[in-house]
C-alpha cells in the first residue's frame, strides 16, 4: 500500500534522507529502528506532509497515489495517520471535540453526514475503555495538562477512533513507563489487520517485545542499512547499532 | 441573533404604525449650538437638558482628540458629519434584497441570521430599521410589572428627568475625554435600565444598534442602574452594511451598582471593518464606563469586538464600594487594515475590592492590535486584587499585537498579577490538527475558538454561539 522509492529529503538545506525505499503492504508491522539522527522521524514526517521537509528527489505513493502532490488533510483523509512522538497542547479545545471533527471530516471525505451524537458516544466509550483512560479525558482541552503518558495513550485513541488503513507511529514508546507501554502496545496490537499496514519509528527494541514486527529495517545515515525480521531488533538490543554502522561505512 | 425578540419588535413597530411620524427632517453636516438645539428640540428635551447638552458641548471645543492611542486614521472633520438623521425614506432605500451586495448577504447567511432580519440590516424598505431611533421598547409591560424601567434615554429624560439628573453623567464626567464630550452634546439615543432595590430583572435586556444612512455619525448613550441588591444582563449586539464613507461613532455606556448589586453587560460587535484596503469602515470610539458605588456590587464587561475599522475602546470599573468586583472578559479580532486599541481600567477605590481581566487579541492579515489596561489602586483600597491575563494570537506574519500594562499601585497590601502571552498561531497546532484530515481553515477556527474559551463562556449562551459564527467569517481567508 505505502511505497517509498529513493527518497532524498533536505532539512534547512541539510539532507537527512539519502536515497530511502520502502515498502509497507496491507497486514504488516514494519519497525523502523536506528541510531538517534539517522532520520527515522523524518521519514513518517514526509509522508504525512509536515511543512519544512523538502524532498529533492524520489516518489512516496500509497495505493497508487503520489503523496507528495496530496495536502496535509487529505493525506490524513486517505488514510494515513501520524501518532505524534510529541502531540501539541491545543488550549481551550476539547479532545472529544478533536476526535469529533476528525471523524466527521473523514465521513464528509466519504460522501456521509456527520455521525450521530449517541453513536459517536457509545463508539468513544468503548475506545477510551480499551486504552485505560478515564472519561474525564474527553472533556479535557488536547493534550493539555497531560503527562507523557496520556498524550501517547491519547494518540492511539485517536487512531482506534479513525481507523486508519496506515498507522505511522513516531516513537510512541519514549518517556513511557511499562505499564503505560503496555497499553500503548495493546492499543496497537488492536490495530493489526489484514487490511492495515503499521509503521513505527521506535529508538529502542523494548516496544517490540510488546508489538511484534513482521520487518525491522535500519535506518543509519539517511538510508535503510539492513532489514530482517524480529530477530534483528534482538540483536540490535544486545550488540547496539555500532556495528550495523560500520557494516555500511565498510 | 436573538431571532424571536427581533420579530416580535419587528412585528410590534409595524403594528403600531412606529412608521409614520420620522420623515423628519435631516438636518445639514456640522456642529453649533443651532445644531444641539435642534437635536434637543426634536426630542422633545426640557430646558435643563439641553443646557446640559450646551456645557458639554463647550466643554467639547476646548479639547483636542487623543493621540496617544496605536492608532493610524485621518483627522476627521466635524463639521462634516451630520449630527440628525431620521431614517432613509422608503423609497429611497433599496426596494428589495436584490438591490443589496450580495458579499453582504453573504455574510448574513454565513452568520445565520433570518430571512427577514437580513432585509432589515441591509436597509431595505421593510419595517423597523431606524437610525439613531431606539427600538428598544418590547416587553415593557413584562418588565413593568417587575419594576424595571427599560426604555431609550430621550423617553427617560422625558419621563424620569431626576433619575437622569441624579445619574447621567456621574460615571462619564462631560469633560471626561474628547469623544465623551462630543456624545454629551449631540446624543440623540441609546437605552436607559433602572432596576429597582431587590430586584432581579426578569430577562436578559437587548438592544440592536446599527448604522444605515451614510456619512451619519452615531452617537448613542446608555444609562443603567441597578439599585441595591437588583441585577441585570444587558446584551448589545451590531451589525452594520457595507458603506464607504468612514463613519464615526462615538458612544458613552454609564453603569451604576449600589449595594450587592449586579450588573452584567455583554457586546457583541461586528461593525462593518471597511474593504480589503480598509476603505470605508467604522470608526469606533466608545467610552464605557462602570460605577461600583455599593458595597459588594459587582459589574463585569464582556465583549466580542470583530468590527469596525478604528477601535478605541476601554471598558472600565471604578470600584468605589468595599469589596466590589469589576470584571473585564474580551476577545478582539482584526482583520485585513483594521486596527483596535482597546483594553480596560480598573480603579481600585474601596477596601478588599477585586477586579479581573482576561484579554484575548487575534491578530490576522494586516491588522494591528494594541491592549491597553490599566489597574490603579488607590491609598484606601486595602487588600485590593488584580488578576490580569493578556493574551495575543498572531495570524500570519503582516499583522502586529502591542501590550501596553499600566500599573499604579497606591498601597502595599494589595496584590496584583499580569500574566501576558503573544503567540503566533502554532504550525505545530495546525499540522496535528490537518494531519487528523480536518481542513486548515476548520482548524484555524477550532484552534481561534479555542483560544477564546475563557472569553466566550462569559457570554449569554445565544451570544456564545454567534460569537463563533463571527469569529469564523470574519477570520475567513486569515491563512493560507
Amino acid at each position: 500500500m505505502l511505497e517509498v522509492k529513493d527518497l532524498h529529503v533536505t532539512v534547512e538545506g541539510k539532507e537527512i534522507l539519502k536515497g530511502l525505499s520502502l515498502t509497507v503492504n496491507a497486514g504488516e508491522v514494519h519497525a523502523i529502528m536506528g541510531p538517534n539522527g539517522a532520520g527515522k522521524s523524518t521519514l513518517s514526517a514526509v509522508i504525512a506532509g509536515k511543512e519544512g521537509y523538502e524532498v529533492t528527489s524520489g516518489t512516496i505513493t500509497f495505493e497508487g497515489q503520489d503523496v507528495l502532490e496530496m495536502e496535509i488533510e487529505e493525506r490524513a483523509l486517505a488514510g494515513m495517520l501520524l501518532g505524534f512522538q510529541y502531540p501539541v497542547e491545543i488550549p481551550g479545545v476539547k479532545n472529544i471535540y478533536l476526535l469529533k471533527a476528525a471523524l466527521n471530516a473523514q465521513r464528509a471525505a466519504n460522501g456521509q453526514g456527520d455521525i450521530p451524537a449517541p453513536e459517536f458516544m457509545k463508539l468513544i466509550k468503548s475506545k477510551i475503555a480499551e486504552m485505560k483512560m478515564d472519561a474525564s479525558f474527553l472533556q479535557r482541552a488536547v493534550n493539555e495538562g497531560f503527562s507523557g503518558g496520556e498524550k501517547k495513550r491519547n494518540e492511539i485513541l485517536q487512531m482506534l477512533v479513525l481507523q486508519p488503513k496506515l498507522a505511522m507511529l513516531d516513537e510512541i514508546d519514549s518517556g513511557l513507563d511499562i505499564d503505560a507501554m503496555r497499553i500503548v502496545a495493546d492499543g496497537v496490537n488492536s490495530l493489526r489487520a489484514a487490511d492495515r499496514g503499521i509503521l513505527l519509528v521506535t529508538h529502542y527494541q523494548r516496544l517490540l517485545d510488546y508489538i511484534i514486527p513482521d520487518h525491522v529495517h535500519v535506518l543509519v545515515d539517511g538510508r535503510i542499512a539492513k532489514s530482517g525480521d524480529k530477530e534483528l531488533a534482538k540483536e540490535l538490543e544486545s550488540r547496539g547499532y555500532d556495528w550495523v554502522v560500520e557494516e555500511t561505512a565498510a | 441573533m436573538a431571532s424571536q425578540e427581533m420579530e416580535q419588535l419587528v412585528r410590534r413597530e409595524y403594528k403600531e404604525g412606529f412608521v409614520t411620524d420620522i420623515e423628519s427632517d435631516t438636518i445639514p453636516p456640522g456642529l453649533d449650538e443651532g445644531t444641539i438645539a435642534f437635536i434637543s428640540q426634536k426630542k422633545g428635551e426640557p430646558e435643563w437638558m439641553l443646557e446640559w447638552r450646551l456645557k458639554a458641548y463647550h466643554q467639547w471645543l476646548k479639547m483636542t482628540p487623543p493621540s496617544w492611542a496605536h492608532l493610524d486614521y485621518p483627522a476627521i472633520d466635524y463639521q462634516a458629519i451630520s449630527y440628525f438623521s431620521a431614517p432613509k425614506r422608503p423609497e429611497d432605500r433599496p426596494q428589495s434584497l436584490d438591490e443589496v451586495d450580495p458579499k453582504l448577504l453573504e455574510t448574513y447567511e454565513k452568520l445565520g441570521i433570518p430571512l427577514h432580519e437580513r432585509a432589515a440590516l441591509a436597509g431595505v424598505a421593510v419595517d423597523a430599521v431606524f437610525d439613531s431611533v431606539s427600538v428598544t421598547t418590547t416587553f415593557k409591560e413584562k418588565l413593568g410589572e417587575a419594576g424595571v424601567i427599560f426604555c431609550s434615554i430621550s423617553e427617560a429624560i422625558r419621563d424620569y428627568p431626576e433619575l437622569i439628573k441624579q445619574y447621567l453623567g456621574t460615571v462619564v464626567p462631560v469633560a471626561d475625554n474628547y469623544f465623551a464630550a462630543l456624545n454629551s452634546a449631540v446624543f440623540t439615543d441609546g437605552s436607559f435600565v433602572f432596576v429597582p432595590e431587590g430586584v432581579t430583572c426578569p430577562m436578559e435586556l437587548s438592544t440592536y444598534f446599527r448604522i444605515n444612512a451614510a456619512n451619519t455619525g452615531q452617537f448613542e448613550r446608555t444609562l443603567i442602574i441597578c439599585e441595591s441588591r437588583a441585577q441585570v444582563s444587558y446584551l448589545e449586539g451590531c451589525t452594520a452594511p457595507q458603506r464607504d464613507e468612514n463613519q464615526l461613532h462615538a458612544a458613552v455606556v454609564e453603569l451604576v451598582a449600589l449595594d450587592d448589586a449586579y450588573i452584567k453587560y455583554s457586546t457583541v460587535q461586528n461593525w462593518y471593518p471597511g474593504d480589503e484596503d480598509g476603505k470605508g469602515g467604522i470608526y469606533n470610539f466608545v467610552t464605557k464606563r462602570g460605577d461600583c458605588r455599593g458595597d459588594r456590587s459587582r459589574i463585569s464587561w464582556t465583549q466580542v469586538e470583530t468590527g469596525s475599522a478604528i477601535t478605541w475602546k476601554y471598558p472600565s470599573c471604578v470600584l468605589r464600594g468595599k469589596d466590589s468586583i469589576g470584571e473585564f472578559y474580551s476577545v478582539a479580532v482584526t482583520n485585513g487594515r483594521q486596527q483596535a486599541d482597546t483594553g480596560t481600567k480598573m480603579i481600585h477605590i474601596g477596601e478588599g475590592t477585586r477586579s479581573y481581566i482576561v484579554s484575548k487579541g487575534i491578530s490576522a492579515g494586516r491588522s494591528n492590535q494594541s491592549y491597553r489596561g490599566l489597574v490603579k489602586i488607590g491609598p484606601r483600597a486595602k487588600g485590593a486584587r488584580n488578576f490580569t491575563q493578556c493574551d495575543s494570537l498572531l495570524i500570519g506574519d503582516q499583522c502586529g499585537a502591542h501590550t501596553f500594562p499600566y500599573q499604579e499601585i497606591g498601597n502595599s497590601t494589595a496584590t496584583v498579577e499580569h500574566e501576558a502571552t503573544t503567540s503566533k498561531i502554532g504550525e505545530d497546532q495546525l499540522f496535528y490538527c490537518q494531519s487528523r484530515g480536518i481542513s486548515e481553515e476548520d482548524a484555524v477556527s477550532m484552534i481561534v475558538n479555542g483560544f477564546c474559551k475563557d472569553v466566550f463562556q462569559e457570554l449569554p449562551m445565544e451570544f456564545a454561539v454567534e460569537a463563533e459564527a463571527l469569529l469564523n467569517v470574519t477570520l475567513e481567508g486569515a491563512v493560507g
